[in-house]
């Protein structure tokens, strides 16, 4: 195949555009439509402070590459979800990238942080593993990007990212979560104050597929994690994946026009599922958490810290248990 | 003689013969190919490409798993 620009060699092909790129304009070619995502959904200006959500994985740090690359003001967060070996290599590859690229990176830890791993977690609330680690990672990027004041928080989501989501919340028929389901999410205030409570979230990357991530991570030399997260198993976001995957391997162009199509048609539909309830803030860290339907000042704390509370008073029960159990021998 | 495959996640090695092209192969192996890439000497390949009796290939699957708040499935 020939490359679509310039008729040399070409090393991708994408079959929803008709076309093929050589390594350089499949590299303008990702670029350009990142910009066009940030320019379509008025996602962020080259004044503002973005905060860049990476994992050590291909998205993220194609992401950042391609915002450093277009001139924005970037910053990286790597949040270290204590995942054994995994986690020390996901953050050695964004640390390493960083280093090659001169790049800001903040690093955090969840065990520092509040006392626990993502696999702690698990154990101490008897929840799936990446229920947890969705709430934790939520809370920690929100919570960064506050206290360091940026503007927006990016993260890596892709077409097939956003398409796999929109396709399990249409299953499951879950309004509010339509209603949510944007390329970008404004910023929230708490209570009638003017103190921001969530930061303003974008996904540059929504026209691009994870295919084309992938490859162009390769082509620009990014040394990505390649490896799964081990408590990824059973995952339905990933079969949601393989399921439009064949879809698209049948129709090119599938996942495009469902999301796309969605965000045009439908969308709006849900608007007023989205909840708008007011903020108030969580009794314990002070985050926003919803007002509405909350009893008793237990109520009143985010989710966050219900589960770190349950997390720390499971943890006391044990080891009192164990002490006892001591004891008694 | 065949082409040598590398598959990953969990990483193993297959040989395999026969081939001529990428979609050839990836049939072959009942891949779906618009979940890989297939890589051959640090270049990535078309699905059109040929490929040599004694070609070094990895096929690499790009969806990953996860409840992504980050992205990246992680
Ligand atoms: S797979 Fe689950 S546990 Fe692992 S990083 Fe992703 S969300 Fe977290
Ligand atoms: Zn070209
Ligand atoms: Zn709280």
């Amino acid at each position: 195949m020939r490359c679509k620009v310039c008729r040399g060699h070409a090393v991708v092909d994408i079959r929803r555009h008709n076309a093929a790129f050589c390594p350089d304009h499949f590299v303008d070619h990702v670029t350009s439509q990142v910009a066009k995502a940030l320019k379509e959904f008025k996602m962020a200006t080259v004044e503002d402070r973005l905060l860049i959500a990476v994992s050590g994985g291909k998205d993220s740090l194609a992401v950042w590459d391609v915002l450093m690359n277009l001139g924005y003001d970037t910053t990286a967060f790597y949040l270290d979800l204590g995942i054994g070996g995994y986690s020390a290599r996901s953050k050695e590859a964004a640390v390493a990238f960083a280093g090659s690229r001169g790049g800001k990176l903040i690093t955090r830890s969840l065990r520092e942080e509040h006392g626990f791993t993502v696999p702690e977690l698990s154990t101490l609330t008897r929840r799936v593993p990446c229920s947890g680690c969705g709430l934790n990672k939520r809370y920690e990027f929100n919570r960064a990007a506050l206290e360091e004041g940026f503007d927006v928080l990016v993260t890596g989501h892709n077409l097939d990212d956003e398409v796999a989501t929109l396709f399990g919340n249409v299953l499951g028929w879950n309004t509010q979560m339509l209603g949510r389901q944007r390329p970008v999410l404004q910023e929230r205030i708490v209570g009638a104050g003017d103190s921001r409570a969530f930061v303003k979230k974008i996904k540059p990357l929504v026209r691009i597929a994870e295919r084309e991530t992938a490859a162009y991570a390769l082509i620009r030399g990014i040394d990505y994690i390649v490896e799964e997260c081990p408590m990824v198993e059973g995952n339905t976001q990933h079969r949601y994946k393989e399921a439009l995957t064949l879809l698209e391997e049948a129709s090119p162009g599938t996942k495009h026009r469902m999301y796309f199509g969605f965000l045009k048609n439908a969308s709006d539909r849900f608007a007023e599922d989205r909840g708008s309830a007011e903020l108030i803030p969580c009794t314990d860290c002070g985050a926003p958490t919803v007002a509405s339907g909350a009893h008793g000042v237990e109520k009143l704390m985010c989710s966050f810290c219900k589960t770190k509370a349950l997390a720390h008073a499971r943890r006391a029960e044990r080891t009192n248990d164990s002490v006892h159990g001591a004891e008694q021998r | 003689m065949g082409v040598k495959v590398k598959l990953r996640n969990p990483d193993r090695l297959l040989e395999i013969s026969g081939p001529r092209t990428v979609t050839a192969l990836l049939n072959q192996l009942e891949v779906v190919s618009e979940g890989v890439l297939v890589i051959r000497d640090a270049t990535l390949l078309t699905r059109d490409e040929r490929l040599g009796p004694d070609d070094e290939i990895e096929i690499r699957p790009v969806l990953s798993g996860g409840s992504h708040p980050a992205g990246d499935g992680r």
